[in-house]
């Protein structure tokens, strides 16, 4: 892990709520740092900071204090329209319940952040747009609607719109929440190519069954890191063909 | 951000929910086309008033009695006997700016043929009197300065009266009618004029040298009325100061005294017929900016329900990239296209509204094009105003609070 590519680096990062008069201290100093092509997995239970830490890594809320750096920037006292670029540029989210543009065919929901970027004309945001979409395997469903695709499909299109302005970092939020267990490992194993295609990933998750399909693990309880461990990856594919029979219907 | 690519994501959230948008849309419709038909209709009816005028008369200048006062008590003007044939071969001789003068008296009478009858009105003129009051002989002649000197029995008929006392296709011309007791010859036929801007029939009518109505029907030596031409628009004003000095000094009335007599131009009943229906255009036009305002009322409301609806949408723009001005601007220009495309089908409605109206009513089809921009551009600031706020508030969501909204 040599410094210059680490995508993410976080020190003493906290996170305080003020309710009323009560202060809630979602992160109490978390310290880590991921670097260009790891798969990481955020775990804990319910309430120990995950999301709070997701939304502070992908820019849509800011530490009450410590350092955050991605792709070597510094996130602290940036303007609203500056996270907006680098949430634009730099992330791509992935969220439990998908987030997709109603009554809008997959190739335009997986356009979308590309509208954002100046930059990228109409027929290279296309051409991205079918490019994503091709990776997560849906090139022949490309002008459907979500509701005309299952939950397992509105996710990859999801997971295509997250890699479509090519980011340094994927986000996903309990990306399997919604899922069964054969389309959770499908999932899984969706990011384990991506991950082996050089693609940099972190997950939260709460189960330790999808936990194992990533190659590093960080525990959070209580706002702090509780273990920060790498693991032997397990492969999902294997996992998708070990599954028995029955849960075919 | 450009503008094409803010126009195609407002367009396309428009797109999405087409009931909705046509709905929030209906409005501005109702309001745009009442708006326009107003205008249009209003324009046309002033015009129509001013053609039915002007077809009164060639620069006509009208020379009525006037109501007197004496010790006080004012006497109606059908009393007044201040106008007599003097005073028009007066203004023929000395008003320099008037072409044609003829005295009118007429009077109300039963016309018969044979077993036919109609009351119809008769009016009593001299051989200008036709020219000035524009009408044309459709056949036959016109009566001569001979006739009016002979008190002589003959007289020209509208088309109205003879739809009404002759057969179809029978020749009306050299027949003898009577009106009350007095037979008369029908020299000639009036081509048609229609209805004037008050509804009446213009082609109810029978033209007579006035002595003979004088003499033989009224028994008076006094006339109703003086009809003449100004020799131009131009100098109409000139002219009624010639005419009102002239029967000034024709009537003795000392300086200061009140004139026995009213002159009115064309030009100043013009006017007066146009305040009466620019006011009720105005009032009209008031009410149609009221539903116009409603028609924004309902595009703000749905612009704040649509914002609230898709909370998660902005949520999820927010959290890919979106800036804070491109949700306030994608609303803004969400509802300007609103108002826009509404204001454009309204447009179209009032246009066709007023182009069915006025075919029904006969009236002439005037497009007033400074109203239609005016109404455009009040569409697009509408729009602007009505989204403002909305937007606003959409540009103001919490991404994460927004992610999380079920
Ligand atoms: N906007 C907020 N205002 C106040 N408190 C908050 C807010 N967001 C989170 N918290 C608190 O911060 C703590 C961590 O919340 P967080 O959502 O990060 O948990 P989590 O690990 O994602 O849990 P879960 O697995 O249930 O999603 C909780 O105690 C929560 O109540
Ligand atoms: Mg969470």
């Amino acid at each position: 892990m040599s410094a210059q590519n680490s995508i993410i680096k976080v020190e003493n990062l906290k996170r305080t709520f003020v309710v009323g008069s009560e202060e809630v201290h979602a992160l109490k100093g978390v310290s880590f740092e991921i670097c260009q092509g790891e798969f990481v997995s955020i775990m804990g239970s319910s309430g120990s900071g995950k999301s709070t830490l997701l939304n502070i890594l992908g820019c849509l809320d800011q530490p009450t204090s410590g350092e955050y750096l991605i792709d070597g920037i510094s996130v602290r006292e940036r303007t609203k329209n500056e996270l907006s670029d680098i949430r634009n540029r730099k992330i791509g989210f992935v969220f439990q319940s998908y987030n997709l543009l109603p009554r809008t065919s997959a190739l335009e929901n997986v356009e979308l952040p590309l509208v954002y970027n100046p930059d990228v004309s109409h027929r290279e945001r296309r051409e991205k747009a079918q490019h994503a979409l091709e990776l997560v395997g849906l090139k022949d469903r490309m002008e459907h609607m979500p509701n005309q695709l299952s939950g397992g499909q509105q996710q990859r299109v999801a997971i295509a719109r997250a890699l479509v302005n090519d980011p340094v970092i994927v986000l996903a939020d309990e990306a399997t929440g919604n899922l069964d267990t054969r389309t959770s490992y499908e999932i899984m194993s969706l990011f384990q190519n991506l991950h082996e295609q050089g693609k940099t990933i972190a997950f939260v998750t709460h189960e330790s069954d999808i936990a194992v399909f990533t190659s590093r693990t960080i525990f959070l309880r209580d706002g702090h890191i509780l273990r920060d461990e790498s693991v032997a990856t397990k492969s999902a594919a294997e996992a998708l063909a070990a599954l028995p029979k029955e849960n075919d219907y | 951000m450009d503008i094409l690519n803010l126009i195609r994501i407002s367009a396309k959230a428009l797109m999405r929910n087409k009931t909705r948008t046509a709905l929030s849309m209906l409005g501005i419709v109702i309001g745009i086309a009442a708006v326009i038909a107003v205008v249009n209709l209003g324009e046309g009816l002033k015009q129509s008033t001013a053609n039915q005028l002007s077809d009164m008369g060639t620069n006509l200048i009208m020379v009525m009695r006037a109501n007197q006062r004496r010790g006080g008590v004012s006497m109606g003007s059908s009393n007044v006997q201040s106008l007599k044939v003097h005073d028009c071969e007066l203004i023929a001789k000395n008003a320099k700016n008037v072409t044609l003068v003829s005295p009118v008296v007429n009077s109300g009478g039963q016309l018969v043929n044979g077993s036919k009858n109609w009351s119809g009105t008769v009016y009593g003129g001299s051989p200008d009197y036709l020219e000035i009051r524009k009408y044309e002989i459709a056949t036959g002649v016109n009566f001569t300065d001979d006739d009016v000197k002979k008190y002589a029995k003959v007289g020209l008929i509208g088309q109205t009266i003879v739809e009404n006392l002759f057969d179809d296709g029978e020749d009306p011309i050299g027949k003898i009618i009577r009106v009350g007791n007095m037979p008369f010859k029908v020299i000639g036929t009036l081509k048609e004029k229609g209805q004037n801007s008050m509804g009446m029939d213009q082609d109810d009518l029978v033209v007579m040298p006035y002595s003979t109505v004088q003499k033989r029907m009224l028994g008076q030596d006094f006339i109703q009325q003086i009809v003449c031409s100004a020799a131009s628009e131009n100098v109409a004003e000139a002219a009624v100061e010639e005419i009102e000095s002239i029967l000034r000094a024709s009537h003795k009335i000392p300086e200061g005294g009140d004139d026995d007599f009213e002159v009115r131009t064309q030009q100043e009943m013009l006017e007066m017929m146009s305040s009466m229906t620019g006011m009720i255009t105005t009032v009209l036009v008031a009410i149609a900016l009221i539903s116009l305002l409603v028609g924004c009322i309902g595009i703000m409301n749905i612009m704040y329900v649509t914002v609230t609806e898709r909370t998660k949408e902005i949520g999820l723009r927010m959290s890919i990239g979106a800036k804070n001005s491109a949700i306030l601007m994608q609303f803004l220009t969400e509802s300007i296209i609103l108002s826009l495309i509404g204001g454009v089908i309204g447009l179209l409605l009032g246009l066709l509204l007023s182009y069915v109206v006025s075919l029904f009513m006969s009236l002439p089809y005037v497009v007033n094009v400074m109203w239609m921009v005016i109404a455009f551009v009040s569409c697009a600031v509408l729009g602007l105003i009505s989204g403002f706020f909305p937007a606003l508030k959409a540009s103001r969501t919490d991404p994460i609070n927004a992610l999380r909204y079920e």
